[in-house]
């Protein structure tokens, strides 16, 4: 490579950050959100920043491009990138470094790649724009990338479109964009947030891998402490765009100093007993050898699961494993096939147009995205009164009173909340009026569809505790649809498996969770990380070792 | 791309059902309007004996069912029957005008899209900016003027107030073509309408093309695009107008369908002989078979240019022409 000549040595300074503010704005005004941060990287190392959402990591690691989003400015401190002040630098020149000399991979590959042009395009877009090598032999070099990074068929996989490639591919093809002119630094925001815990793993390996081999330096944000820790040699944590504390990986983990990184380590230790089956006492509710289809295309073949009386069920599985489908199906939105849902051993109706309403009452919703799931013109009085008023036939001072108990229960001070416009809230705020809604109804099952997984990891505890909580005193049944085995340790009883519309094993939590596994349960349980910084290590070599032995775990994406 | 093909017969099953029932409910109107075309035709004068006559001649003594169903039964073959007024055949009284209207649709078209993408491109290039400003308040205040007062203005200003010592203006303000005219006088003669109809339909696509693009924009792959150091003028043309196509492209063919069958009043502002003329006429007139002639026309040009924009929207879409 031409430009590894100048790389310099492993060790000098690469990137220097000193006292970076940086503003958003908020309507006619600017309001700092980033307060005088300090970043130090030397090249070949990995630093890793991590922080809560609204912490400020994204916006610094794009300041390290000299990029500030639109609605933000980096309004003080100095950006030195080897031997430039970014700050001060033209436009140009600041455009020539990005792609060329730093690189950037998002969250989301599905949606930061162009839907209209093939990989390939878009990998030698920047090589051949920024006159670092011809198209050829960039195609050339993306073919190797690919093989490198793993990527299946890696001659012929650049020649398809985004749309044509799965989530976990995508990623690792954007990680070889990123690394398509040999950059000195990668800012890596969130790369492997979006992916299925056992896509993750291949990830976050190929991205180790290509690092190491290039030497290159790399900044890695990340809201996952126990993911940063395979990754950087240094952390950063953060928080309201002030620096917390910085440590090597190995220091912060076992020694702590702050009291907020001590509880972003203890984040994924809530977990409570489970509990066993009520004895003479039939299930609330049945699925029963459910199949299911869109349109002419099977999702579901054979579902059965019960959930008995102030019990959680957990549903796990990847992305498309048809656990939301299940769902569907339970609350007659999509009329199954065949089988049948049965509630306290009675067949309810399959399509919920027919279902009366006190038995559309007793089973009740909570939604991944409490954002999208409130209506943002009405106001939180109307969304948690609706139901209240529909079902119970509540008005006037008995539904006002209804409405101030239920934000009570859900922790939130009724004066204050009462009148309030949902997009006013925090996303933590919003899902417990989500919650609100659902108890309003006062039903006896609520369907949880990953309510935890758009919070930060601390606000989905505190939901997670309330959820519990509300079981304990209304003796609620919850089915809880999740990725996340963090969440199924914390408030399962029992846990029902799902892959490729099958149910592929269940039982009671604690049987789960001790081997032997079936295979695809074992490869879920063991992708999720641990705070370990050599836990990938030791996985990846387990792994190999389990594939010499002929047992092969690997995720249908890669 | 069997996809495309699938879309196309569809369409064009689906448009014959509305070339039918927009046939049947011109038919209907044209029922329900007092007077017929005999009345019409003799107007005041006319004695008892001689409209009954008329009317005979012409079949309108018929029911209208009768009369409907002789009307589809020819259509289907083509054949569009005779014009009341001056018994000659409609298909040849339309094709001249029929000509005409498209030349002059397809001229104005040819100066508006190209302009129209262009200055949005640019527009959404340097948004927020004085020339972004600039083309907004033109292009608003152009489409805000109506087109007879935007064809007049032109008149003064391109044709009566440049007659030089010669006579003859910088552009003829009556545009008085006939069969034999060639292209480049033809050309000549249409300038002041082709640019009247550029004036009045370029606000729409280029307001569209902007819109569309600068709505891209904020999208994570210009974001992208961006952060690999790609120029703002590659960005905007490669990575966010391949995108916006299939707004733009929708906008750009009811404006062309608008071309075709809306420009009656410029017709008439600048004597132009183009369809919309003939279609006042024969609805004054009742004259049944040449209003269903010119109707089917119109409707058959929505129908293929709304095709065409839904093909052009798949071909654009990698999703939709290479699904998974």
């Amino acid at each position: 490579m031409s430009n590894q000549a100048n790389r310099g040595a492993k060790g000098d300074i690469l990137l220097e950050i000193k006292g970076l503010k940086i503003e958003g704005r908020a309507d006619e005004d600017w309001i700092e959100i980033v307060h005088g941060v300090d970043v130090t990287l030397k090249r070949g190392e990995v630093l890793g920043l991590i922080g809560e959402s609204g912490a400020g990591k994204s916006t610094i690691g794009l300041a390290a491009m000299g990029y500030a989003r639109d609605g933000c400015r980096l309004s003080g401190g100095e950006i030195w990138f080897d031997g430039l002040e970014l700050r001060g630098a033209s436009d140009e020149q600041r455009r020539k470094l990005r792609g060329h000399r730093i690189a950037y991979v998002a969250q989301s590959a599905a949606a930061s790649f162009n839907p209209a042009h093939k990989l390939i395009d878009q990998y030698c877009e920047g090589p051949v724009q920024h006159g670092v090598m011809s198209r050829d032999k960039a195609e050339k070099d993306a073919k190797d990338l690919f093989r490198r990074l793993r990527l299946p068929n890696p001659d012929t996989i650049g020649y398809r479109y985004p749309h044509q490639v799965s989530g976990g591919q995508l990623q690792r093809a954007m990680t070889a964009m990123a690394m398509a002119c040999r950059p000195d630094l990668i800012v890596f925001d969130e790369p492997t947030t979006a992916l299925d815990v056992t896509t993750q793993i291949e990830v976050l390996a190929a991205i180790r891998d290509i690092v190491e081999q290039f030497n290159t330096a790399a900044i890695y944000i990340t809201h996952d402490l126990a993911v940063v820790a395979q990754m950087a040699d240094t952390i950063k944590v953060l928080r309201h765009g002030h620096t917390v504390e910085e440590r090597d990986t190995r220091t912060l983990l076992s020694k702590p100093q702050e009291q907020y990184t001590t509880d972003l380590l203890a984040v994924r230790s809530y977990a409570r007993e489970e509990r066993q089956r009520p004895e003479n006492e039939g299930p609330v509710l049945q699925v029963r050898g459910v199949d299911a289809s869109y349109g002419t295309v099977p999702v579901l073949f054979n579902v059965s699961f019960d959930v008995y009386k102030k019990r959680t069920v957990a549903v796990v599985g990847e992305s498309g494993s048809g656990k939301s489908t299940t769902a569907r199906v339970i609350t007659g939105l999509l009329p199954p096939r065949k089988g049948e849902v049965l509630y306290k051993g009675q067949a309810l109706p399959v399509d919920y147009r027919a279902r009366s309403k006190d038995q559309l009452r007793k089973m009740q919703m909570i939604y991944q995205m409490p954002d999208t799931a409130l209506n943002p013109k009405s106001r939180i009085r109307d969304v948690i009164g609706r139901p209240a008023s529909f079902y119970l036939g509540l008005s006037g001072k008995a539904l006002e009173a209804r409405v101030k108990d239920l934000l009570r229960l859900v922790e939130l001070e009724p004066d204050q909340y009462y009148n309030r416009l949902t997009t006013e809230l925090s996303g933590g705020q919003k899902q417990r009026i989500c919650i609100a809604r659902a108890l309003a109804a006062e039903p006896e099952v609520i369907i949880c569809d990953e309510v935890t997984s758009a919070l930060d990891q601390l606000v989905a505890e505190e939901i997670l505790k309330l959820l519990q909580r509300m079981q304990d005193e209304f003796d609620l049944s919850y089915m809880f649809i999740t990725h996340d085995l963090a969440t199924v340790r914390a408030i399962s009883d029992e846990v029902v498996v799902m892959q490729n519309g099958k149910v592929v094993e269940s039982g009671p939590k604690g049987e789960m969770f001790t081997p032997p596994h079936h295979d695809y349960t074992d490869l879920l349980l063991s992708s999720v990380p641990e705070m370990d910084p050599d836990w990938l290590d030791h996985l990846l070599a387990e792994r190999e070792e389990m594939a010499r032995q002929g047992r092969v775990l690997k995720a249908a994406d890669n | 791309m069997d996809r495309v093909f699938i879309t196309i017969a569809q369409r064009l099953g689906l448009g014959v059902v509305t070339l039918f029932v927009v046939s049947l409910i011109i038919a209907g109107m044209l029922e329900t309007l007092p007077g017929d075309f005999c009345q019409a035709f003799y107007g005041q004068q006319a004695t008892e004996k001689t409209v009954a006559e008329c009317r005979q001649r012409n079949h309108l003594d018929e029911s209208f069912i009768v009369r409907y169903g002789i009307w589809v039964k020819d259509a289907v073959q083509f054949d569009f029957g005779e014009s009341l007024s001056n018994k000659r055949d409609v298909a040849q009284v339309i094709g001249v005008r029929l000509e005409n209207t498209l030349f002059l649709a397809g001229f104005a078209a040819a100066i508006s899209v190209p302009l129209s993408l262009f200055l949005g491109i640019l527009a959404a290039l340097y948004r927020y900016s004085w020339y972004d400003r600039l083309v907004n308040v033109f292009t608003l205040t152009s489409i805000s003027f109506p087109e007879f007062f935007v064809a007049y203005i032109l008149i003064l200003w391109l044709s009566i107030s440049t007659i030089g010592a010669d006579g003859t203006p910088l552009f003829p303000n009556m545009a008085m073509v006939n069969v034999d005219t060639p292209f480049w006088t033809r050309a000549h003669m249409m300038f002041l309408p082709a640019l009247t109809l550029t004036l009045v339909v370029v606000a729409h696509m280029m307001r569209m093309t902007r819109a569309a693009i600068i709505n891209l924009l904020a999208s994570p792959y210009i974001e992208m695009a961006r952060l690999k150091g790609i120029s703002n003028s590659r960005i905007i043309v490669k990575h966010a107008l391949p995108n916006a196509l299939a707004p733009i492209v929708n906008v750009i063919a009811l404006n062309l369908a608008y071309l075709i069958v809306g420009v009656v009043i410029v017709e008439v502002v600048l004597s132009y002989p183009g369809l919309g003329k003939i279609l006042v006429d024969a609805v004054k007139f009742r004259d049944f078979p040449l209003v269903q002639a010119s109707v089917m026309i119109f409707a058959a040009t929505y129908v293929l240019l709304n095709l065409t924009a839904d093909i052009v929207t798949i071909v654009s879409n990698p999703r939709l022409l290479h699904p998974r």
